[in-house]
């Protein structure tokens, strides 16, 4: 028994890395004729710019995906109200750092409101319905026309900008001829604590274990003393924080006005999609995919921009429904 | 210490459970036994508050207390350990997070209160496996967390159901074992079982489940033995 046992999981992590291996070969054979005829198009300084503004943008989808795709693996809600809290904590940042003059305050306030409304979108609303899937579609759609209208009469139609504090403004130098802003290069490093930080609590702590055993399971979850409940309740109210803050990051380098709150939604879809639903690795991976994708393909094709961002989306589902680093169900 | 009494349950139209009762004694084994969809594993997890009874005239008492329409983590957390039938291990954690994520500290005085090293104890082939991740478990080891899972609630009762499951004669055995030394410890168990060798070695007492959960059959392992008709006319053999 036990040299079948030992035998089985040799099979079993063979195929686990099998599988990541194929991955990589494709997109390594689908990546460097790419590269090379890009670099074929422009300078390697601007090649180099855009691979920076793919990844800082890679950053900022990297946030909303990562709290849309754990409530979603853990409750199986697409929160499509997502865009809705991105654009909304945007302007309440903007407002904070506007009255405050402090640019982290602004950052705060725009998570806090957003996890507030949250908990408020989790407890009151989706708690009711929990379960009925196109309720739940219909909900939290319905609540991002709210929420944008709302916007739309406080904060009016006009693109709004953040006041960006003076160490962030500007271009950061890099050898005698490379310039890059700032601020862009200071949200690629959020990203990166941020991201450090979600892997840390999702396999080192004992909530992170129990939102992966809740993504597997939820019922047994529960069946063994867990509230699954409150859990639910902690990590909408988490995901509605990091959109609210990602709506003041980016209010730093795009601008916010009505309308944007799809476009943004439109981009964590398709990162959650690329990357695998439920998969904090996914979103990471699918955040720099598309990010670079987007940002390449409005300096060489700009006409193109929707095709560019969803027909590898289309390639990667045919190939692998579940995403690049989804489980199949 | 359990008692369910008079329990209805449905899925969709499909009525499963028609006033269904039955007792489990402090230090009891209970083995219920019957054919396939006679609402075996729907008693189970009606006890363990995963499909909660629609009906208000069923009870399901528990220490002097109605838990009826309680939710399944505060029956947990009550001293009702569950194993659920397909194990149901969480696949993407590893065996010792299967067992951490749900420790709690008991419910009541108990002894020596279960941890991780005493599951492996019990159990040292977990031991050897304790990094891997539980989905790459063979179906014998999945049957052990799942168990060793159940007990880090520290139940004073355990449900289980249909622990043997597409299990190996060998692995049968060592489960069996496990689970006759559980019993001397004086755990309470309710032991859902299609397996009838299992049944007999364990439970002292066994019940016969007919359609719409009806117990038309109590007695020990040696009467059961000796009641051909009953063997034949519920369970097949």
């Amino acid at each position: 028994m036990t040299e079948a046992a030992v035998e089985a999981e040799h099979v079993v992590v063979d195929s686990v890395v099998r599988d990541r291996i194929r991955v990589l070969i494709i997109t390594l054979a689908i990546a460097i004729p790419l590269i090379a005829w890009t670099l074929t198009q422009m300078s390697t300084l601007a090649f180099f710019t855009q691979i920076l503004n793919g990844l800082s943008f890679g950053a900022l989808l990297f946030f909303l995906a990562s709290g849309f795709t754990m409530i979603f693996g853990l409750m199986r809600i697409a929160n499509l109200a997502h865009g809705g809290f991105y654009l909304m904590g945007g302007y309440v940042g903007i407002t904070t750092t506007l009255v405050t003059g402090q640019f982290w305050l602004g950052l705060l306030a725009g998570g806090l409101v957003i996890s507030c409304l949250g908990l408020f979108v989790e407890r009151i609303l989706l708690r009711r319905i929990r379960g009925m899937e196109k309720p739940e579609v219909l909900l939290t759609i319905g609540l991002t026309f709210v929420i944008g209208d709302f916007s739309l009469a406080v904060w009016g139609g006009d693109p709004r900008q953040i006041e960006k504090p003076e160490y962030l403004k500007g271009a950061f130098q890099i050898g005698d001829s490379f310039f890059y802003p700032k601020y862009r290069l200071f949200v690629l490093a959020l990203a990166i604590l941020l991201g450090s930080f979600l892997f840390y609590i999702d396999r080192k702590t004992k909530i992170g274990a129990i939102v992966r055993a809740g993504v597997d399971d939820r019922e047994t979850v529960a069946a063994m003393g867990i509230n699954i409940k409150a859990v639910f309740t902690g990590a909408f109210i988490f995901g509605a924080f990091i959109a609210g803050m990602s709506g003041v990051i980016g209010a730093g380098f795009l601008s916010l006005l009505p309308g944007e709150d799809f476009v943004i939604l439109l981009f964590a879809l398709v990162v959650v999609i690329i990357g695998g639903l439920g998969s904090l690795e996914g979103a990471a991976l699918g955040a720099v995919v598309v990010g670079l994708i987007d940002a390449f393909a409005k300096a060489l094709v700009p006409e193109l921009s929707f095709f560019t961002l969803f027909a590898p989306m289309a390639i990667i589902l045919m190939v692998r429904p579940n995403g690049l680093l989804g489980r199949a169900s | 210490m359990l008692t369910v009494e008079n329990v209805q349950a449905y899925y969709d139209t499909a009525h499963i459970l028609d006033g269904t009762s039955l007792e489990v004694a402090t230090g009891e084994v209970l083995g219920l036994l019957g054919r396939n969809g006679m609402g075996k594993t729907t008693l189970v997890r009606t006890i363990a508050g995963v499909t909660p009874p629609r009906q208000a005239d069923g009870t399901i008492t528990w220490q002097g207390e109605d838990i009826t329409h309680l939710e399944s983590y505060e029956i947990a957390r009550r001293g009702i350990g569950y194993v659920p039938q397909g194990r149901r291990v969480f696949g993407s954690l590893s065996v010792v997070e299967n067992l951490d994520v749900i420790a709690r500290p008991p419910a009541h005085d108990m002894g020596e209160a279960w941890s991780v090293e005493r599951v492996f104890e019990f159990f040292p082939r977990l031991e050897e496996r304790k990094t891997s991740l539980a989905r790459t478990l063979s179906g014998g080891e999945q049957q052990m967390l799942a168990i060793g899972r159940a007990l880090m609630i520290n139940p004073s009762l355990l449900l289980m159901d249909e622990p043997s499951e597409g299990l190996a004669p060998i692995i049968l055995g060592i489960i069996r074992d496990t689970l006759l030394s559980l019993k001397g410890s004086g755990l309470s168990i309710l032991l859902v079982e299609q397996n009838l060798g299992l049944a007999l070695a364990l439970a002292d007492r066994l019940l016969l489940m007919s359609e719409h959960g009806k117990i038309v059959w109590e007695g020990t392992p040696d009467e059961l033995k000796a009641d051909q008709m009953a063997m034949s006319t519920h369970l097949g053999v």
